[in-house]
């Protein structure tokens, strides 16, 4: 059904008429404009399209954006306003926790929902938190000490 | 310093435009024909602009192996700027030199040394320029951060002002590049150029190129490879409001008329008819696309997952002979053992986790592609044939790429958005499903490897005949010392394959041949081992007189712990080795083995590697880590499934690739050889994933298993055999 959905994107109030079954995923990268959360799978199945909706890890791909109504939604855009980098986002850089980058903004995005429910998880739960968030460029050892560092170094890691 | 021809005049007024390179003449049809020559003029890699930015031009892309920092490095290194002054250009097929393809390993070995000789060579005439501006002897002047500087006058110039923005004309022969002692920038590991558009979403990738009116295609696919379109009605689609587009006559035998075997890898497949669905937003394109309704006749029958081993060899090319050294035939003569054995290996796709992208903006005759690929090159071929355009009238720009790992080669999509803007006179963005990027993969071949080999009385080899039929010839003869040997090979990933051997595409997967041509070298390796009761590194150095490689399996073995002894041991604990390029590679690897589920866990790689020069040690990092774990996934789950051209994977729920909950502890040795030149790493540092897992679980088992992936299946049946 076309209808107008209200949310909160990225910190800002946003309305948006569409049909109302239609995927968070391409609403966010066509009428929104914003190309930082990725396809890669469609289906539910590989993480890359990860936003943060109400502090939890939500697969973009396979979420109606009636489900987002009232809610805040928290994008990549969203994590570095004005240029300040978060601090997950300074330890990927700091570890080279990418090669592609495809499949970062999720990977991102997963482990700021983490962070935010665990200040300090133990290892085995960051990788139990990460597990279906796929890289085909292997640099899942990155990513877990860049998460490490972020998680140890930083009180407000998530902010 | 040495130079001649020098001319009075510093420049060309050649405007401060951008400048085009002309390419000669067009690309060999086949991937990874004879090379282009790189043009010998630096101007064609580098351009100093007034504010003393210097941008690089690369036909090579950054797919996530680190080419951006790596050659920014080079340039910045011998050129004596700060490394953040360099900003690289990288796969504008109108502005950058002429380039075969992001493939091969060979950006360190071929590029690195070309990007060095250009900027040392621009050096070289800046310092004359400076000379000649600051009126100096050569000999007093000092070139740091971008900046000539005379002492004895306390006098400087920059390059900005040196060049103002113009192309350099001038030359110089004979200008030298540092030696590796003199290098700061190489041989150290900035933090890379792509990272922060990358940690930040502002990286932008073929798919998030949005243009103002552009269009999303969905295109009609068909279930199966050979399967041939009947009817098709899309009057249902049309009422959506989506756009539906006929382009070619589709029911001339859509995407099927060549006995199936289509693939991104032959840019001959891009021209058969589409029949597409377009909307301003993909996803409502998929939704009139669904409506679509379409017959197809069914492909005709082929060969299955399982049958697939047999049609290679009874249906494949007759396989000829690759190499030889002496008679291994009277080698056996020798031999108080012959031991033959046969290894298998799947169809692996390459799963970047961006599928196939492409945007393409017509105009006039003109046509413009930002395109998911590793080879803007043989793109610009594919378009320009795809829609019977000169090569000209194409440009290709490529931003970011969501990995390749050897695909993205051709770039079937690029043609295909390429032929919708044309259609329909707007611009249009063809992004692939996952289905697609499996069904269109250029896949791994599949192989059969057969070896049989001889052992004296005393254990050594004295003979080894290597038949391989799909994995291609690279890596064929091992680089043991045996007296005895041949190669014989069927069919290469390199060739198209008009035989219909394969019942698809196939093409080079990062390390082709080598992956499954190691599994099974090595793999025999360790079973010549057990068979004389030998400790499989000890044997391996008894056949070793390389000294490279000697030190790399040492190496390995020291920080593995390797405690000697004869296999099985039951640790779960084995080694392999490799040889790709000039690169050495050596892996240790302990398993634990689940002997009721058949689930392997890796719980510890080592991995020690010779590139030679390392020009960025945690990029070379970066690519060993990577591999290690990438490579689980081949030698653990990864192997299509496919009945009849139909590819039964379609995502990843069936077909596994590493996840988190995989990773092994992961320690990298790299051994320092700043004396040989730079040789690629991507590619050599996965080689040896299947065998050193084969021979770990052998270790583990006491029974082996002869065929990639070594799923739980196959360990069940392997521990059931005994």
């Amino acid at each position: 059904m076309r209808r107008t959905i209200s949310f909160t994107l990225n910190g800002k109030p946003t309305r948006v008429t569409v049909d109302d079954d239609r995927m968070l995923l391409w609403v966010l990268r066509g009428e929104l404009g914003l190309t930082g959360t990725k396809f890669g799978c469609g289906a539910a199945q590989c993480g890359a399209c990860t936003v943060v909706v109400d502090n939890e890890p939500v697969l973009s791909c396979s979420t109606p954006i009636k489900d987002v109504a009232g809610k805040q939604v928290l994008t990549i855009e969203g994590l570095s306003p004005e240029g300040r980098l978060h601090p997950i986002q300074k330890a990927f850089l700091k570890h080279a926790a990418f090669q592609c980058g495809y499949c970062t903004p999720g990977m991102i995005l997963t482990a700021y929902a983490l962070l935010h429910k665990k200040l300090q998880p133990t290892r085995d739960e960051i990788i139990k938190a990460m597990d279906n968030n796929l890289c085909r460029c292997g640099s899942h050892v990155r990513v877990v000490a860049a998460i490490q560092e972020a998680s140890a170094g930083s009180k407000g890691a998530a902010r | 310093m040495r130079w001649e021809g020098v001319s009075r005049r510093h420049f060309l007024a050649a405007g401060t435009g951008l400048f085009v390179f002309l390419q000669a003449g067009r690309l060999p049809a086949q991937n990874h024909g004879p090379l282009p020559e790189l043009p010998a003029d630096f101007n064609a890699y580098l351009r100093i602009g007034s504010d003393g930015r210097v941008t690089c031009f690369s036909g090579k892309v950054e797919l996530g192996q680190g080419a951006m920092t790596v050659f920014a490095q080079c340039i910045a290194d011998e050129l004596d700027v700060p490394f953040d002054s360099v900003d690289m250009l990288m796969g504008d097929t109108d502005l950058c030199p002429v380039d075969y393809g992001t493939v091969a390993s060979m950006g360190a070995p071929i590029l690195t040394p070309a990007l060095r000789k250009a900027a040392a060579e621009a050096r070289a005439v800046l310092l004359q320029m400076a000379a000649e501006r600051l009126q100096a002897p050569l000999e007093r002047l000092i070139a740091k951060n971008g900046v000539v500087t005379d002492p004895a006058q306390n006098k400087r110039v920059s390059y900005g002002e040196l060049v103002q923005g113009k192309r350099i004309e001038r030359h110089i022969d004979g200008a030298h590049v540092k030696a590796p002692e003199k290098l700061s920038i190489l041989g150290t590991s900035p933090q890379r150029k792509d990272g922060l558009e990358k940690v930040t979403g502002k990286a932008k990738f073929a798919g998030d190129i949005v243009l103002p009116g552009m269009l999303c295609a969905r295109i009609l696919r068909p279930p199966a490879h050979g399967a041939v379109l009947k009817s098709v009605d899309t009057s249902a689609a049309e009422k959506t409001g989506a756009l539906v587009v006929r382009d070619g006559d589709p029911l001339a035998a859509l995407h099927g008329r060549r006995g199936g075997a289509d693939s991104e890898y032959d840019p001959s497949v891009g021209r058969g008819p589409l029949v597409a669905v377009l909307h301003e937003r993909r996803d409502l394109a998929e939704e009139a696309l669904a409506l679509v309704k379409a017959e197809f006749e069914p492909a005709p029958p082929g060969p299955d997952d399982q049958t697939i081993f047999d049609h290679l060899v009874r249906k494949g090319v007759p396989p000829k002979m690759v190499d030889q050294r002496n008679d291994p035939s009277s080698g056996e003569r020798l031999a108080a053992t012959i031991v033959e054995k046969t290894y298998l290996h799947s169809y692996v796709a390459h799963a970047p986790m961006e599928t196939h992208t492409a945007v393409a903006r017509m105009e006039g005759d003109r046509v413009t592609v930002w395109a998911s690929t590793a080879s803007p090159f043989k793109t610009q071929q594919a378009v320009a044939e795809g829609l019977d355009i000169p090569l000209k009238n194409v440009r290709i720009l490529t931003p970011y790429v969501g990995g390749a790992f050897g695909g993205k080669t051709f770039s079937l999509q690029a043609v295909e958005a390429a032929r919708l803007a044309r259609a329909t006179g707007k611009p249009v963005q063809v992004l692939w499903d996952r289905a697609e990027e499996f069904f269109y993969d250029v896949f791994m071949p599949a192989s059969v490897v057969k070896i049989r080999a001889g052992l004296t009385e005393a254990g050594k080899i004295v003979s080894w005949e290597f038949k391989v039929w799909g994995a291609g010839d690279r890596d064929v003869m091992p680089f043991y010392d045996i007296l005895h040997q041949r190669a014989i090979s069927s069919h290469t990933w390199r060739l198209n394959d008009p035989s219909g051997m394969h019942p698809f595409g196939i093409g080079p997967w990062r390390g082709p041949s080598a992956n499954t041509n190691t599994f099974a070298r090595e793999s025999h390796m360790d079973v010549l081992a057990a068979t004389v009761g030998a400790d499989p590194v000890e044997f391996r150095m008894n056949h070793l007189s390389d000294p490279r490689m000697r030190r790399v399996l040492e190496a390995a073995a020291k920080q593995f712990g390797w405690k000697p002894g004869k296999t099985p041991s039951g640790r779960g604990v084995g080694v392999a080795c490799g040889l790709y390029w000039d690169t050495r590679v050596a892996s240790m690897a302990e398993v634990a083995v689940d002997q009721a589920t058949g689930h392997v866990r890796v719980r510890r790689v080592v991995l020690a590697m010779d590139q030679g020069l390392t020009l960025n040690p945690d990029g070379t990092l970066q690519q060993m880590e990577g591999a290690v774990t990438m490579g689980l996934g081949y030698a653990l789950t990864e192997g299509i499934r496919f009945k009849d051209g139909e590819i039964r994977d379609r995502n990843f729920d069936t077909y596994e690739i590493p996840r988190f909950s995989w990773v092994p502890k992961i320690e990298t040795v790299l051994i320092d050889n700043p004396g040989t030149p730079a040789q690629g790493s991507g590619e050599p540092v996965i080689i040896t994933s299947g065998a050193v897992l084969a021979n770990a679980i052998h270790d583990a088992l006491g029974t082996r298993i002869f065929q990639l992936p070594m799923t739980p299946e196959r360990v069940k049946a392997a521990i059931s055999r005994g």
